[in-house]
C-alpha cells in the first residue's frame, strides 16, 4: 500500500510539474541527472591497499572530496584542476596522459581508490616502484615498450606546459631532439623501442633520475 | 594560482614523476616543510559561538586574516582558541568562504554591515559568487545612492568664505536658505502666475460697445495689458540677468534647459518692441506671442512635481519613442485600408490616405468625432478592427511609463523625508555631544572651585567634586593636556560671545587657574617697546577669541618675565638670547602689545564638534624672533 501510494504521490507530482512530457513519458530536464555518487571503500582498506597512514589518508579524502562532491573525477575536471598549476602553457595533453596512467581499470573516471593508490606508489612507493609507473605513464598503449612516436607525444606535451615565453626560445624540434638523446641513453639494443628492462636499468645507472627519485619522498 | 586547489598540489608535483626520467639535469632541491604540523582543527570563537576547522581550510587563502599570521593577535592562550569580537552570523559566510571556495551574499544581512565584515577579515568582495554578486552590487548601489543624496545635502551648508556671487547663485537655487531669496522665490512666481493669467485675458472678448462687434479684452485696454507685460517682462528679463551673473559657470547655464525657457519668454516682448510698425512681419509678429505661453514652463523652478515628469518623461524616452513609432506604423495601416475600402463609395470623406489619417488617429485613440465615418461594409469591419487594436497598442508602452513615473517619484519622496528626518536626527545627537562637552567644562569650573576652595582655605564640603568614571576623568585630562599644549582653552558659547564682543581689549585678567600663575595677575608686560600687537583677521569669526588669544599671551609673558627676571641664568637660556640687552634691563613697558601671528588651525572635530573654540598655534613674532608657544 505504501509502494502504491508513493507511486500515486509521483504521478501526482509529475502531473503538477511541468517539465514532465506525458506524450514521450520521460521528464524534460535541461541538465543531466548527474547525481552520481560513489563512496570509497573503506579506510582500513584503502591502508591495507596504500602505504598512507590513516591520517594522511583522511587528509588526502578531505581534499579530494572538496574539489569533487561526486568521488570520481573525469577527464575534463582532471585537466581544470591541473591547469591551475601552469597557467602559462597548455597542460591538457600531459593531464590526459596523467589521467590514463590513474585510471587503472579503464571506465573514464578516476576515483578515489585510483587516486589514492597511483599516489602511494609514486610517493611511497620504492624507486623501482616509481620507475614502473613512470614507465606506465609513458607506454601510452600499454604494450610494455616505449616507441620513439610515444615518447615524442610524451616530449611535446611536456614542452607545451611550458608555454610560448621562454628562456631560450622554444625551437620547433626540440622535443624531437630532447627524444633522440632519451633514446640515445635509454636503448640499449637501439632496436628502436625501450623496453621495461632496458628502462629501469638505464635510470639505474644515472646519477640524475636516481637522485631526483627521491624528491618524491617528502611530497606529503 | 586558486588556491582552491591547493589541495590538489601534492598531486602535482607527484604528477612530476614522469618528467624526471626525460630530464637531462639535475633537478632543483625540494623545499623541506620544517613545521611538519599534522593538520589539526582549529577553534574560532566568535562572541561565544564556537565554530572549528581545519587549519589547512584556513591556509588556503595566505592572504586574508585568518589565512595568515594576523589571526596569532587574537590568540588566546587560556582557553587555546582564536577569539574574535564580532558578529556570528555574518562569520558564517566568512567561514564558507574557506569551506567552499565561494563568497555568498546572504539577503538579510545589512550591506555596509557585511562589508565592514569582509574588510575585517581581508577578504575583497569581488570574489562573491556569481549566484549572490547581483544582489549584492545593486543593494550596494542603492545604499551609495542613499549616501550621495545624504552628503548633497551636506553640500548645502553654508561654507565659511562665500562671495557674494555664490551666495546669490545658492539663493536662486534653493530659496529656503535666507529670507531674501524665499521672498524672490514668490514674487518671480507671482509674476508668472499674472503674466499667464493676463496672456489668457487677453483673448477673452469683454463687453462690446454697441456699434463695435465683441472684441477681446487685449484690444479694448490695450494700455493697460501692454503695462502688464512689460512689469513681467522686466521682472523676468532682471531675474534671468541675475541668474546669469551668479552662475558658476555662465556658459553651462546659458545651454541649460531653464535658461533657454527664460530667454524663450522674453525674447517676443523684445522681437514685438523693435518691429512694431512693419506691417509685413506682423503676422509673424502674432505667430512670437504664442511663445508667450512657454513663461508657464518657469514654473517649473517652483514645482518639483513638475520637473520629476519632465524628468520621467526624458527617460522614458525610449519607450515613448516605441509608441510613437508602432502607432505612426498602425496608423499608415489603417488609413490605406480606410482608404481602398471606402474608395468606391460616393461623396466619401476619405479622399486620399492622408486624409484617411485623421479618421485612423481619431479612431484609435477612441476619440470618434464622427465627422469622418465609414459607410461601406468593408470599410465598417476595418474600421471596428482599427479601434480595437489602437486600445491595445496605446495600453502597452504607458504602464511603463507610469511605473517609472511612480519610482522616481517615490524616490523623491523618500529623498525629502530623509531630509526632514535627517536634520531632527541630526539636532539630536548634536544635544547628546553638547552635554560631554559641557560634562568636561562643568569638571573644569569644578576643579577651579576646588582650587580657590583650597586657595582661601574654605572648609565647605567638597561637594562640587562629583564622582566621575575612570573614562571620563581621562579623556578630561586629555582635553587638559590639548590645552595646555595651544595655551589656549575650551570655553562655552556665552563666555566666547562675550569677549567677541568686549573687541579688541588689550588684555584683560582672566581668572587665573593655576596657582602658580596666580602671582602673575596683572603683570602683564613684556619687555618690548616697540613691538605692536598685530592681529591678522581670520577668514572665520567663529575661530579664535581675543579672550583665549590673551589668555595665551598671558602665560607666554608670565613665562618671558621669568626668564627675564633671572638674569644669572646668564645667556644660555635661548629667550634671554634672543632678547635685545636694552629690553632685558626693565620691565618698563607698559602697554602689552605682542606681535602675534596666528595661525588657525580647521577646528577639529574629535572633541567639539559644537564648540567654538579652536586652538590656533599662536607664535610671538618680535622684531627678530619667532617663538612657538609649545609649553
Amino acid at each position: 500500500m505504501k509502494a502504491k501510494d508513493r507511486d500515486q504521490s509521483l504521478s501526482d507530482s509529475r502531473e503538477l510539474d511541468g517539465s514532465y512530457d506525458q506524450l514521450t513519458d520521460s521528464i524534460e530536464d535541461d541538465f543531466e541527472l548527474s547525481t552520481v555518487c560513489q563512496r570509497p571503500e573503506g579506510l582500513e582498506k584503502l591502508q591495507q591497499l596504500t602505504k598512507f597512514t590513516k591520517k594522511e589518508l583522511q587528509v588526502l579524502y578531505r581534499g579530494f572530496k572538496n574539489e569533487c562532491p561526486s568521488g570520481v573525477v573525469n577527464e575534463d575536471t582532471f585537466k581544470v584542476i591541473y591547469s591551475q598549476f601552469f597557467p602559462q602553457g597548455d597542460s591538457s595533453m600531459y593531464a590526459h596522459f596523467l589521467f590514463e596512467a590513474f585510471d587503472t581499470n579503464k571506465n573514464g573516471s578516476v576515483s578515489f581508490e585510483d587516486f589514492v593508490i597511483g599516489l602511494s606508489i609514486i610517493l611511497r612507493g620504492t624507486i623501482n616502484d616509481r620507475l614502473n609507473w613512470a614507465f606506465n605513464l609513458y607506454d601510452l598503449n600499454k604494450d610494455g615498450c616505449i616507441t620513439k612516436e610515444e615518447m615524442l607525444d610524451i616530449m611535446k606535451s611536456i614542452y607545451d606546459m611550458m608555454g610560448k615565453y621562454t628562456y631560450p626560445c622554444m625551437q620547433e624540434d626540440a622535443p624531437r631532439e630532447h627524444v633522440e638523446i632519451f633514446f640515445q641513453k635509454m636503448d640499449r639494443n637501439n632496436d628502436g623501442v625501450v623496453t621495461i628492462d632496458e628502462f629501469i636499468e638505464s635510470c639505474q645507472k644515472d646519477e640524475n633520475i636516481m637522485q631526483s627519485m627521491q624528491l618524491f619522498d617528502n611530497v606529503i | 594560482m586558486a588556491t582552491g586547489v591547493a589541495a590538489w598540489l601534492p598531486f602535482a608535483r607527484a604528477a612530476a614523476i614522469g618528467w624526471m626520467p626525460v630530464a637531462n639535469c639535475p633537478m632543483p632541491v625540494a623545499p623541506r616543510d620544517h613545521s611538519k604540523k599534522k593538520d589539526e582543527l582549529i577553534i574560532l570563537n566568535v562572541s561565544g559561538r564556537r565554530f572549528q576547522t581545519w587549519r589547512t581550510t584556513l591556509d588556503r587563502y595566505p592572504d586574508t586574516l585568518l589565512g595568515s599570521m594576523e589571526k596569532e593577535f587574537f590568540y588566546n592562550e587560556e582557553t587555546k582558541e582564536y577569539f574574535f569580537d564580532r558578529d556570528p552570523d555574518a562569520f558564517r559566510s566568512v567561514l564558507n568562504f574557506y569551506r567552499t571556495g565561494k563568497l555568498h551574499y546572504p539577503r538579510y544581512e545589512c550591506i555596509s554591515a557585511y562589508d565592514e565584515e569582509l574588510a575585517f577579515f581581508g577578504i575583497i568582495p569581488e570574489i562573491i559568487g556569481d549566484c549572490c554578486y547581483e544582489e549584492y552590487k545593486d543593494r550596494k548601489r542603492e545604499n551609495a545612492e542613499r549616501l550621495m543624496d545624504d552628503q548633497e545635502e551636506n553640500k548645502d551648508s553654508k561654507l565659511p568664505n562665500m562671495n557674494f556671487r555664490e551666495t546669490m547663485w545658492r539663493a536662486f537655487e534653493n530659496p529656503h536658505t535666507s529670507t531674501m531669496a524665499l521672498v524672490f522665490y514668490y514674487v518671480t512666481g507671482f509674476f508668472i502666475a499674472v503674466s499667464v493669467i493676463t496672456n489668457v485675458v487677453e483673448t477673452v472678448p469683454c463687453g462690446s460697445t454697441p456699434n463695435q462687434k465683441d472684441m477681446p479684452c487685449g484690444e479694448r485696454y490695450t494700455v493697460a495689458f501692454f503695462c502688464m507685460d512689460t512689469a513681467c517682462v522686466m521682472i523676468f528679463t532682471v531675474e534671468y540677468l541675475l541668474r546669469l551673473f551668479a552662475a558658476p559657470s555662465r556658459y553651462r547655464f546659458m545651454r541649460s534647459v531653464m535658461s533657454i525657457i527664460d530667454v524663450v519668454a522674453i525674447l517676443p516682448y523684445y522681437i514685438g518692441l523693435v518691429m512694431t510698425d512693419n506691417e509685413d512681419v506682423s503676422g509673424a509678429f502674432v505667430t512670437l506671442r504664442v511663445f508667450r505661453v512657454f513663461r508657464i514652463f518657469k514654473f517649473s523652478r517652483h514645482s518639483q512635481g513638475l520637473r520629476i515628469l519632465g524628468y520621467t518623461l526624458k527617460s522614458c524616452a525610449s519607450e515613448l519613442g516605441f509608441l510613437l513609432f508602432s502607432l505612426t506604423m498602425a496608423i499608415i495601416i489603417f488609413a490605406t485600408v480606410m482608404f481602398y475600402a471606402e474608395k468606391g463609395s460616393s461623396s466619401s470623406k476619405f479622399t486620399s490616405i492622408p486624409a484617411s489619417f485623421w479618421y485612423t488617429i481619431v479612431t484609435m485613440t477612441t476619440l470618434g468625432y464622427g465627422d469622418m465615418v465609414p459607410k461601406t461594409i468593408a470599410g465598417k469591419i476595418f474600421g471596428s478592427i482599427c479601434s480595437l487594436s489602437g486600445v491595445l497598442v496605446i495600453a502597452l508602452p504607458v504602464p511603463v511609463i507610469v511605473s517609472n513615473f511612480s519610482r522616481i517619484y517615490h524616490q523623491n519622496q523618500r529623498a525629502d523625508k530623509r531630509r526632514a528626518q535627517k536634520k531632527a536626527r541630526l539636532a539630536r545627537i548634536r544635544i547628546a555631544k553638547k552635554g560631554s562637552s559641557n560634562a568636561y567644562l562643568q569638571s573644569k569650573r569644578n576643579g577651579l572651585l576646588s582650587e580657590l576652595l583650597d586657595l582661601t582655605g574654605s572648609e565647605e564640603e567638597e561637594h562640587v567634586n562629583k564622582t566621575t568614571s575612570l573614562l571620563e576623568s581621562q579623556h578630561h585630562h586629555l582635553l587638559h593636556c590639548l590645552e595646555k599644549t595651544t595655551a589656549h582653552e575650551f570655553v562655552d558659547e556665552q563666555l566666547y560671545e562675550q569677549n567677541c564682543v568686549e573687541g579688541a581689549v588689550p588684555l584683560q585678567s582672566p581668572p587665573s587657574r593655576s596657582s602658580s600663575l596666580s602671582s602673575h595677575d596683572g603683570v602683564t608686560g613684556t619687555c618690548c617697546t616697540r613691538r605692536s600687537r598685530k592681529r591678522i583677521p581670520l577668514p572665520n569669526a567663529s575661530l579664535s577669541t581675543t579672550h583665549t588669544h590673551t589668555q595665551g599671551l598671558q602665560e607666554l609673558s608670565a613665562i618671558r618675565i621669568q626668564y627675564g627676571d633671572e638674569p644669572s641664568l646668564g645667556s644660555s637660556t635661548r629667550s634671554s638670547l634672543n632678547l635685545k640687552t636694552s629690553e632685558r634691563s626693565g620691565s618698563n613697558c607698559q602697554g602689552q602689545h605682542i606681535t602675534t601671528a596666528i595661525i588657525s588651525l580647521p577646528s577639529p572635530p574629535a572633541f567639539h564638534p559644537d564648540s567654538t573654540v579652536v586652538p590656533p598655534i599662536t607664535t610671538t613674532s618680535s622684531s627678530n624672533v619667532v617663538k612657538v608657544s609649545a609649553l
